[in-house]
């Protein structure tokens, strides 16, 4: 499943960052931080989609303490 | 974003007074008591140091608990405590202010230029009138519009869903989606595109598509995921940025305790091991590229052209070869019947009827011309089987010849000069290149020749030219129509190179061939109208289609697409592109000089922390104006 949130991230090198992150999460297929949209989109397994993107939120918070989804 | 934007614009302009008024007061030997202590003059530079830094010095100690250490506020934390530690306190807190005052001036021209961007795009239309079937109107979301409710568009509404017009007149504006300012005419039975906007006219409308499948969404969703398709260049600064940081802060690692091995002097050296922290950071680099390709994009879509992707701007930018299909690309795609040569003693709208007789069952263009020709006629009797199918007319199709047609027992001929050779009819030979030349013959007799043109379209002339004096060095036409069509509308265009005959097999195959012959740094493009040539689109570096608005397949297939199918918006699109590019490399050059400059001044000791600061955020702040810049540019067309 693939969805798109409006995001916040405060820069481009921040967006790389997270981006890079989250894709290592397991049960993530693909994960985009468009900084210049302000959108996150995450592709990840079907069944634990909404367990993926709460752990998505937590590392990206982690690595960047500005970073905010809008679920 | 704004109040959020705001805050800190209060913030950072109270502490800025702060630090000047202490810095005065220091300066005017005001308070010697206070200032003399080292102590008591450090508490006091806190304040606004704490005011001005505090989210900053917040992040760097999240990201040590976090294991982020090479975060930028990590080492602009450390970078101003270092300058604290070696006694430079106003040159701390200069830092860290100016630092902030530079992420504002990013957030805010960021926040600008992503809404100038938006403003571009803005199509999305926000509601839509549904007439229910008690004649009741609701308005609702276009998400709530479902395929075959009756629509409602007032003046001055945008258009919701694509829909059929089902009653009513009006002009249509499409221009923030085509590009095109002169509007539209859209009557009963006219499909209409989401997001055009209606002029004057009450429409009634039905919906064809939901929402998501509508162009509008389409469009926005292309738009939106453009940026995402990173160009060479944005993935080389990304790669770069990785090393950038690590390499500038082990460098400032080695500054700071090798040199001092030897000649003492620890503080000093400390202190130019803390500039190059502050310049340490890459987001002036990373983020001035995305940011000019973001309004590459941007900029392309205001005048009419989408583009899929940073990538396909960057190789739009390279464009040597322009490979071109022929009809609904070169030429307007309709036949129209471009002259009549009845034999003698036969009426014009004798040939042409009996033409259409035959020809009544065809759907095929030059059928459809021949009905037009007699539809425009006023002399002609209307009705005898023109404009549908008689179940009294038995076709026979001739292959490679034409067709014979039976009609209330006469038999009508219609095909080329072969087919009037084999039933030994006489006619008179047309010499017409460019045109494709239909014989009609009844019951053994000659009625004459209709020739059948597509034209060129108006502006496919300048647009060749305009696409050369860009840079294009090829300009290569592939048509599946005959080598004397072909070849008459390459010279009228000034194509050399035409290619005639092909299968769309073919078509492949040529480009393959053309895309072995061109040097690697080249890119090549091909542009065509959608219609049955998604393969070369694909396979084309650059897939271009155009005139395809509405059409699902195209808009699928290609890279960029032409939202009408005006020509001359290709050498324009090349321009805006060699322009992102251009503005993308002069911001590369200007921030990576300034702080390799940075660098070596720092580390000679002769630029501080100050010129440090401002190099970073003046450099970054640079670039963004610069990447703005293709935003200004007015439309050419």
């Amino acid at each position: 499943m693939k969805k798109k949130f409006k995001c916040e991230i405060d820069c481009a090198n921040c967006a790389a960052k997270v981006e890079e992150a989250v894709r290592k999460i397991d049960g993530v297929t693909d994960a985009r931080v468009n900084f210049m949209t302000q959108k996150f989109t995450l592709e990840a397994d079907d069944a634990r989609y909404d367990e993926i993107l709460k752990e998505a939120v937590r590392v990206g918070k982690k690595i960047e303490p500005d970073f905010a989804v809008e679920i | 974003m704004s109040q959020k934007l705001k805050k800190q614009l209060f913030i950072i302009l109270a502490a800025l007074a702060l630090f000047l008024v202490i810095l005065i007061l220091e300066k005017s030997g005001a308070l010697p008591a206070v200032f003399e202590n080292r102590w008591a003059k450090l508490l006091l530079y806190l304040v606004p140091y704490l005011l001005s830094g505090w989210t900053v010095v917040r992040k760097a100690v999240l990201g040590v608990i976090h294991g982020q250490m090479l975060d930028e506020s990590f080492l602009m934390t450390l970078a101003s405590i270092g300058a604290f530690v070696t006694g430079e306190t106003e040159e701390a807190v200069a830092v860290m202010l100016f630092y902030q005052v530079g992420e504002y001036f990013q957030s805010y021209a960021v926040g600008k230029s992503r809404a100038s961007i938006s403003e571009l795009m803005d199509i999305a239309p926000s509601y839509a009138n549904i007439l229910r079937e008690d004649g009741s109107v609701e308005t609702a979301d276009p998400d709530d519009v479902e395929i075959g409710d009756t629509l409602v568009v007032r003046p001055g509404e945008k258009i919701p869903v694509d829909s059929v017009v089902l009653k009513g007149e009006s002009m249509l504006n499409t221009a923030a989606l085509t590009g095109e300012s002169v509007p539209r005419n859209v009557k009963a039975g006219d499909p209409v595109i989401s997001g055009c906007i209606n002029g004057e006219g009450l429409l009634e409308v039905r919906a064809e598509k939901i929402y998501d499948d509508s162009t509008v969404a389409r469009i926005l969703e292309m738009v939106e995921n453009a940026s995402e398709k990173k160009s060479r260049t944005e993935n080389f600064i990304t790669r770069f940025a990785k090393y950038y940081t690590p390499i500038v802060v082990i460098s400032a690692l080695i500054l700071a305790i090798v040199p001092p091995l030897f000649t003492g002097n620890w503080m000093e050296w400390i202190y130019r091991a803390c500039t190059f922290l502050v310049i340490s950071c890459p987001c002036a680099l990373v983020i001035s590229v995305p940011l000019s390709f973001f309004g590459g994009i941007g900029a392309a879509s205001k005048s009419g052209v989408l583009v899929k992707g940073s990538n396909y701007l960057e190789l739009l930018s390279r464009l040597k070869i322009v490979v071109t299909d022929k009809t609904g690309t070169l030429t307007e795609g309709n036949f129209k019947v471009s002259s009549l040569k009845p034999a003698e003693g036969v009426a014009e709208s004798e040939l042409l009827l009996a033409a259409d007789l035959a020809e009544s069952m065809s759907t095929h263009p030059i059928a459809l011309s021949i009905r037009e020709a007699l539809r425009m006629r006023e002399d002609g009797p209307k009705a005898e089987g023109s404009g549908g199918a008689s179940p009294l007319v038995q076709v026979e199709n001739i292959s490679g010849q034409g067709l014979a047609a039976r009609y209330e027992g006469s038999e009508i001929l219609v095909g080329n000069a072969r087919l009037m050779e084999e039933r030994g009819i006489l006619y008179e030979a047309v010499d017409d290149e460019a045109a494709t030349v239909c014989f009609v013959a009844r019951d053994g007799r000659y009625l004459g020749s209709i020739a059948i043109r597509d034209l060129v379209k108006e502006d496919a002339k300048r647009a060749v030219a305009a696409m050369k004096e860009c840079g294009v060095e090829r300009v290569v036409m592939l048509t599946g129509d005959r080598k004397g069509v072909a070849d008459s509308v390459g010279r009228e265009l000034g194509i050399t190179e035409c290619f005639s005959e092909l299968l769309p097999k073919d078509k492949v195959l040529k480009v393959e061939e053309l895309l072995t012959q061109r040097r690697q740094k080249d890119a090549l493009a091909f542009l065509g109208d959608g219609i049955n040539d998604a393969p070369v689109l694909m396979r084309a570096d650059v897939g271009i289609a155009m005139g395809s608005l509405g059409s699902d397949a195209a808009i699928e297939a290609a890279d960029a697409v032409i939202m009408d199918d005006n020509l001359m918006r290709i050498p324009m699109v090349i321009r805006i592109a060699r322009k992102t590019v251009g503005i993308s490399k002069q911001n590369i050059v200007f921030a990576l000089g300034v702080k390799v400059l940075i660098l070596v001044l720092g580390a000679l000791g002769i630029a501080g922390m100050w010129a440090a600061v401002f190099a970073d955020v003046g450099v970054a702040v640079l670039c963004i104006l610069n990447s703005m810049r293709l935003l200004m540019g007015k439309k050419t067309i």
